[in-house]
C-alpha cells in the first residue's frame, strides 16, 4: 500500500485580553451573569456604530510581531453575513480582504519517540492574523424547546491566527498550539485558557499520496483542550485513510470532535456551503498603523499606533527565555521546555537557585522530578505548592552541606509536603535524619555491626 | 413674533427680551400641529416632554442664562433618529412601539442647546422612497396642497371633488420634516439625506433643505439606510437658520468613526453683495430626461441672475452623471441588505408569533415587519453581494462611484466654486398620480438630480425659488466643495435674497398667528 501523507492546518481564535470589547465599551469578563455586559452596540440596537478599541489593535500587532509577521500598515474591516441567534447584527465584523498581519512563522519543539532527551524543532507558517468580533452564546434547552441567548461574549475582540497546513499529525498540532499559547500568555495579548474559551482551535485535515495533489480536507471543530486536539487530529487522519483505502471518498465537510467517544462526527447544521456575502464595513475607515519612519511629525501620539514602539517593548518570548535559562544555568534544553510549560515553575526554579549554594544543574532535578511530580499527583499549580521556594532551598542547602543524605532529603520533602509549617531542620531533628560526620563514631558503628554479624562476615579485610 | 420669523434675526431677540416665551412658542406650535393633523406630518407628538422642556427653557431665560440661540426653539426630528423615551418607528411595523434607550448625537446636541423637541416626523418606511407615501402610518400631505396659492390655480375636475383627493405629495423621504417646517409647526427639523431625501421634499414644500458634507455631522443614532452615503439633513425656512442649526450639530463625534477629526467652527453668514469673484458651474448633464420645461426655464433664469450680477457662469460637464442611478441602486441595496440583517425579532422590535423554528421565526418576522419596498431592496442587495456577483456588481459600482466623484473633483479644481442645478424634475405631483408608478421607478426618476452629491459626499442645498404655474414651490440646488459649507450657504443666502420666495398662505396658520398671543408684533404676513 502506498504511504499516506497527512496534512494538518489550524485556525485558532484567541480572545484578546482587554478591558472592553473590540468595537464597544462594554466590559470583557468571564462567567458574568447573562446579558450583564451588553452595550447598545453589542445588542445591535439600530443606529449604533462601531468604534475601534486601541488596546485590541496593539494586542494584534504584538502578536503579529512575536510571530514574525509583516504588519500591514493599512488593513480593512469587512462584514461577514449569516443569521444566527448569537449574532445580533446578522453579520460579524472581521478582516477578510486585508488583515492586520501576514506571512509569519512559529517554531515549536517536539520530543522524538517520547524521550525528553531528543527534541527536534519544527516551523509552521502563519498565513495571517485578523481582528474580528466574537459571537454571543446560545444555549439549547431541548426540554423546553427553546434557545437561550447570552450576549456577554458578543463583540469581544478575537485574533484569528491561521496556521498553514505544514503539520502532519496530532502531536505537531498540539505542540504548535501549546507554543502559541505560551507566546500569547507571555505577551499578555490573550490569556489563552482553552477551558475558558479564550483559545479555540479548529483543525483542517486531509491526506494524500506522495506526489499527488492534496486531498479533500475536513474541518474539525469542538476541540476543548490541547490533549483532545492531538486526539481529534490523529483520529481524523486515520478515519480518512481508512475511508479512502476502502474505496470511499472524503467530503469537504465540518465535523465535530466527540471527546467521550474519541471520534469525529459530521456537524449537521454546517452542511452546505454558506455564502457570507462579504462587504466592506462602511462605518470603519481603513486602519492605518505607523512605524518610526512613516510617523508624521505633528501627529498626536495618543491617536496613532507605532509598530516600532511596540516592537521595542516586546517581552522575551518563550524561545528566548528558554535559551537564557539554558545559558545561565547550564540546564538541558528539554529542561527549559518543562520549566516554561508549567505556569510559574521557571520563576520557582530561579528563586530556589538564588537561595541555595547547590548548583542549578542539581537543583533542576529536584524541581522537575520531585516537586513537579508531587504537584501533578495532587493536581496543584506551582502557585498552590505547600512547599515554597524558600523551604525547598533550605532543604537543598542541608543536602549541599552534607548534613543529610539525599535519601533523607527525599523523606524530609515528603514531610514538608504535608504543609504543617515545620522547617526542614526541624523535620531532620525530629526524624533523626542527620548525617554523622564524626569518623571515629562511624568506625565504632561499623565495627559494632560487623561484630554482631560474625557468621555473615566471611572475610577479614587486611588492615 | 410671527412663526415665519428667522431664528437668529428675530425669534432669538424676542425670546431674550421676553416679548414671547418658550412656553408660548411651544403651545402655539402644538396647537398648529393639532389643527394641521390632516397633513399627517407627525408620527409622534411629544406634548408633555416638549412643554416641560419649554418650561425649563423659560427658567433659563428668566435668569438671563439661555444656552444659545436654539434655547426654547421648537424643533421636530425625522422618525429614523433615535430619541430616548420617545417612540422611534422609521414608519415601519418592524419598529412600531420601539422606545430607544438613547438619543442620537444630533438629537442630544439639540437638546443640550435647549431646543424643544415637539415630536417625530413621518417618512417613507426606513427612508426608502421619494414621496413620503410608503410608511405604515400613511402618506404625508404637502401643506401647499391647502395653500391659497395652490387653490387659486387648481381647477377642480368636478364639483363633487373635495380638497381630500387632489392633494400633492411632499416628496421624500423626509416629507414629514419638510411639511412640519413648511406649515410652521416648528422652526427647524432634522431629516436625513441618502439620495436626496432632504433636498427633494424641501423643494416640493418650499423650504430650505441642507445636505451637509459626509462626515461633518455625526450619524450615531441615525438608523442607517446606506452608511457610506447617509447624512443628517437640516430643514428650515431660511438659509440663515440652516447655518445656525448646522453650527450646533457639526463636528467630530467619537461615537461615529466616519466623522472628521478636525475641530469645526460654527459661522455666521456674511451678507454677500459682490458676486463678481464667484464662478458658478452649470452641469449640462443635469438637463435630465423628464425635466419640466418650467424648471428648465427657471434654471436658466437663475444662471442669468448670477451672470447679470457679475458672477462668472460656465457650462461644465459631469459625464458620469447618467450612471449614478444604477450605481446607487447597487450600492444602496447592498448596504440595505446588510443593515436590515439585524431585524430578526430577537433583541427588539416586532417578533412574529411563528414559533416552529428560529429560521421560520426570522422569516415571518421580517415578512411581517418590512414593507415591499424594503424587502425588495434586501433581496436585490443580497443578490449583488453573492460571491459570484460581487465583482460584477458591487466592486464595479464602487469603481463607477469613484468616476462620479472624480467628475466633481475635476470641475471644482478647474475653478468652479458652486454648481447650480435643479433639485427636482417638476413641482409636486398629486398623490393619486404619484402612486401610479411603484416606489423603485419613482425613486429612480426623482433621485437623478440629487443622488450624485451623496455619491461624492458633497454638501448641497435646496433653496426655494419660485411658485410653479400650479402654484406649488420649485427650488434650485447648489452643490459646493467638500466641507465648504460656509461658501455654499453664503451663496445660497444671496440667492434667497434675490428671489424672495413667497410665504405660504395657510388658513390654519393665519388663524393662530393673528392677535391670539400677547407679546407678538404686528400680525399679518400675507
Amino acid at each position: 500500500l502506498a504511504p499516506w501523507i497527512p496534512v494538518v492546518g489550524l485556525e485558532i481564535h484567541a480572545q484578546i485580553s482587554s478591558n472592553s470589547k473590540l468595537f464597544s465599551g462594554s466590559q470583557v469578563q468571564f462567567a458574568a451573569p447573562p446579558n450583564s455586559l451588553v452595550s447598545f452596540f453589542d445588542a445591535s440596537l439600530p443606529g449604533t456604530l462601531p468604534v475601534l478599541n486601541r488596546r485590541c489593535v496593539e494586542a494584534a500587532v504584538m502578536t503579529g510581531l512575536a510571530l514574525n509577521c509583516s504588519i500591514n500598515k493599512k488593513s480593512l474591516f469587512d462584514r461577514k453575513h449569516y443569521f444566527y441567534a448569537d449574532l445580533p447584527a446578522g453579520y460579524q465584523i472581521t478582516q477578510q480582504r486585508v488583515p492586520i498581519a501576514v506571512n509569519g512563522s512559529l517554531s515549536y519543539s517536539l520530543c522524538i519517540d517520547n524521550k525528553m532527551s531528543q527534541m527536534v524543532t519544527k516551523t509552521v507558517r502563519i498565513k495571517q492574523i485578523q481582528l474580528e468580533q466574537d459571537s454571543g452564546k446560545s444555549l439549547h434547552d431541548d426540554t423546553r424547546s427553546q434557545t437561550l441567548v447570552d450576549l456577554n461574549r458578543a463583540g469581544v475582540g478575537l485574533m484569528e491566527v491561521v496556521m498553514e497546513p505544514d503539520m502532519c499529525c496530532g502531536e505537531e498540532a498540539a505542540a504548535a498550539v501549546r507554543e502559541l499559547q505560551l507566546i500569547l500568555q507571555t505577551l499578555g495579548s490573550s490569556q489563552a485558557v482553552m477551558a475558558e474559551g479564550q483559545l479555540r482551535v479548529d483543525a483542517n485535515v486531509s491526506v494524500h499520496h506522495p506526489g499527488e495533489p492534496y486531498g479533500v480536507r475536513t474541518e474539525v471543530k469542538n476541540i476543548n483542550s490541547i490533549r483532545f486536539l492531538a486526539k481529534a487530529v490523529d483520529y481524523e487522519i486515520q478515519r480518512q485513510i481508512e475511508e479512502l483505502e476502502n474505496g470511499g471518498t472524503i467530503l469537504n465537510e465540518t465535523r465535530a470532535f466527540d471527546s467521550k467517544l474519541g471520534c469525529t462526527v459530521p456537524m449537521r447544521d454546517k452542511e452546505g456551503k454558506q455564502d457570507y456575502r462579504f462587504m466592506p464595513e462602511p462605518n470603519l475607515p481603513p486602519l492605518i498603523l505607523y512605524d518610526a519612519k512613516s510617523l508624521p511629525a505633528n501627529m498626536n501620539h495618543q491617536q496613532v499606533i507605532n509598530i516600532d514602539w511596540i516592537h521595542e517593548r516586546l517581552p522575551d518570548l518563550p524561545s528566548v527565555k528558554r535559551e537564557k535559562l539554558v545559558e545561565q544555568y547550564g540546564i538541558l534544553p528539554e529542561h527549559s521546555f518543562t520549566l516554561l510549560n508549567e505556569d510559574g515553575l521557571a520563576e520557582f526554579f530561579e528563586s530556589v537557585v538564588n537561595q541555595t549554594q547547590m548548583k542549578p544543574k542539581k537543583v533542576i532535578g529536584w524541581i522537575l522530578n520531585d516537586l513537579l511530580s508531587y504537584l501533578k499527583q495532587h493536581s496543584l499549580t506551582v502557585k498552590e505548592s505547600p512547599v515554597s521556594s524558600f523551604l525547598l532551598a533550605d532543604l537543598l542547602n542541608l543536602l549541599e552541606k552534607k548534613e543529610i543524605s539525599s535519601t533523607a532529603a527525599k523523606r524530609v520533602l515528603a514531610e514538608l509536603w504535608k504543609g504543617e509549617g515545620k522547617t526542614p531542620l526541624e523535620i531532620v531533628k525530629e526524624q533523626k535524619l542527620e548525617l554523622l560526620q564524626d569518623q571515629k563514631e562511624l568506625e565504632q558503628i561499623c565495627q559494632a555491626v560487623i561484630d554482631g554479624q560474625e557468621n555473615e562476615v566471611i572475610m577479614m579485610v587486611p588492615r | 413674533v410671527v412663526l415665519k420669523d428667522g431664528l437668529r434675526s428675530q425669534v432669538s431677540a424676542a425670546l431674550k427680551e421676553g416679548r414671547v416665551t418658550p412656553t408660548e412658542l411651544c403651545q402655539r406650535c402644538l396647537a398648529l400641529i393639532k389643527s394641521t393633523k390632516f397633513l399627517n406630518a407627525y408620527i409622534t407628538v411629544a406634548e408633555e416632554t416638549a412643554l416641560k422642556q419649554a418650561e425649563e427653557s423659560e427658567e433659563r431665560y428668566k435668569r438671563g442664562q439661555p444656552l444659545g440661540v436654539l434655547d426654547g426653539i421648537p424643533v421636530a426630528v425625522k422618525d429614523n433618529f433615535n430619541t430616548a423615551g420617545i417612540e422611534t418607528t422609521c414608519a415601519s411595523n418592524m419598529l412600531r412601539g420601539y422606545i430607544s434607550p438613547y438619543n442620537a448625537t444630533v438629537v442630544q446636541k439639540l437638546l443640550d442647546q435647549g431646543a424643544v423637541l415637539l415630536g417625530k416626523t413621518n417618512l417613507d418606511e426606513f427612508a426608502m422612497g421619494s414621496g413620503s407615501t410608503d410608511g405604515v402610518f400613511g402618506p404625508v400631505r404637502n401643506p401647499w396642497s391647502y395653500s391659497r396659492q395652490y387653490r387659486e390655480k387648481s381647477v377642480p375636475k368636478s364639483h363633487s371633488e373635495d380638497k381630500e383627493s387632489d392633494w400633492v405629495i411632499t416628496g421624500g423621504s423626509s416629507g414629514g420634516s419638510a411639511a412640519a417646517v413648511s406649515s410652521f409647526t416648528c422652526f427647524a427639523a432634522l431629516g436625513s439625506d441618502t439620495g436626496g431625501s432632504t433636498r427633494n421634499p424641501a423643494a416640493h414644500c418650499g423650504v430650505v433643505g441642507l445636505k451637509p458634507t459626509y462626515g461633518l455631522i455625526s450619524r450615531h443614532g441615525l438608523i442607517p439606510l446606506v452608511n457610506s452615503m447617509d447624512v443628517p439633513g437640516i430643514l428650515t425656512r431660511c438659509v440663515d437658520d440652516a447655518a445656525l442649526v448646522l453650527g450646533s450639530l457639526a463636528g467630530h463625534d467619537p461615537k461615529d468613526s466616519t466623522t472628521i477629526q478636525e475641530d469645526f467652527k460654527p459661522f455666521e453668514l456674511p451678507n454677500l453683495t459682490d458676486v463678481s469673484k464667484l464662478s458658478i458651474g452649470i452641469p449640462k448633464e443635469y438637463h435630465a430626461p423628464g425635466l419640466s420645461s418650467e424648471i428648465l426655464a427657471l434654471w436658466s433664469k437663475a444662471a442669468d441672475l448670477f451672470k447679470n450680477a457679475g458672477a462668472k457662469v460656465v457650462e461644465v460637464s459631469l459625464p458620469h452623471t447618467c450612471y449614478s442611478i444604477v450605481c446607487y441602486h447597487v450600492l444602496c441595496t447592498a448596504e440595505v441588505a446588510s443593515n436590515m440583517a439585524r431585524f430578526d425579532g430577537l433583541e427588539y422590535g416586532h417578533r412574529s408569533a411563528m414559533k416552529e423554528s428560529t429560521e421560520s421565526m426570522y422569516a415571518a418576522t421580517r415578512r411581517e415587519g418590512f414593507n415591499d419596498v424594503v424587502r425588495g431592496r434586501i433581496l436585490s442587495g443580497n443578490y449583488f453581494l453573492l460571491k459570484q456577483n460581487y465583482e460584477k456588481y458591487f466592486v464595479k459600482a464602487q469603481k463607477v462611484r469613484r468616476l462620479i466623484v472624480n467628475d466633481f473633483v475635476k470641475v471644482f479644481r478647474s475653478g468652479v466654486d458652486i454648481l447650480l442645478t435643479p433639485t427636482t424634475l417638476s413641482d409636486a405631483a398629486p398623490y393619486m398620480e404619484f402612486i401610479q408608478e411603484d416606489n423603485r421607478t419613482r425613486s429612480a426618476q426623482d433621485d437623478i438630480l440629487t443622488q450624485a452629491a451623496n455619491m461624492a459626499g458633497l454638501p448641497a442645498i435646496n433653496v426655494p425659488t419660485v411658485l410653479s404655474e400650479r402654484g406649488l414651490p420649485v427650488g434650485l440646488q447648489f452643490i459646493g466643495h467638500s466641507f465648504q459649507e460656509k461658501q455654499l450657504l453664503t451663496v445660497a443666502k444671496w440667492f434667497e435674497k434675490q428671489v424672495q420666495f413667497p410665504v405660504i398662505q395657510l388658513e390654519e396658520v393665519k388663524g393662530l398667528d393673528s392677535g391670539v398671543f400677547q407679546h407678538q408684533k404686528s400680525a399679518s404676513f400675507s
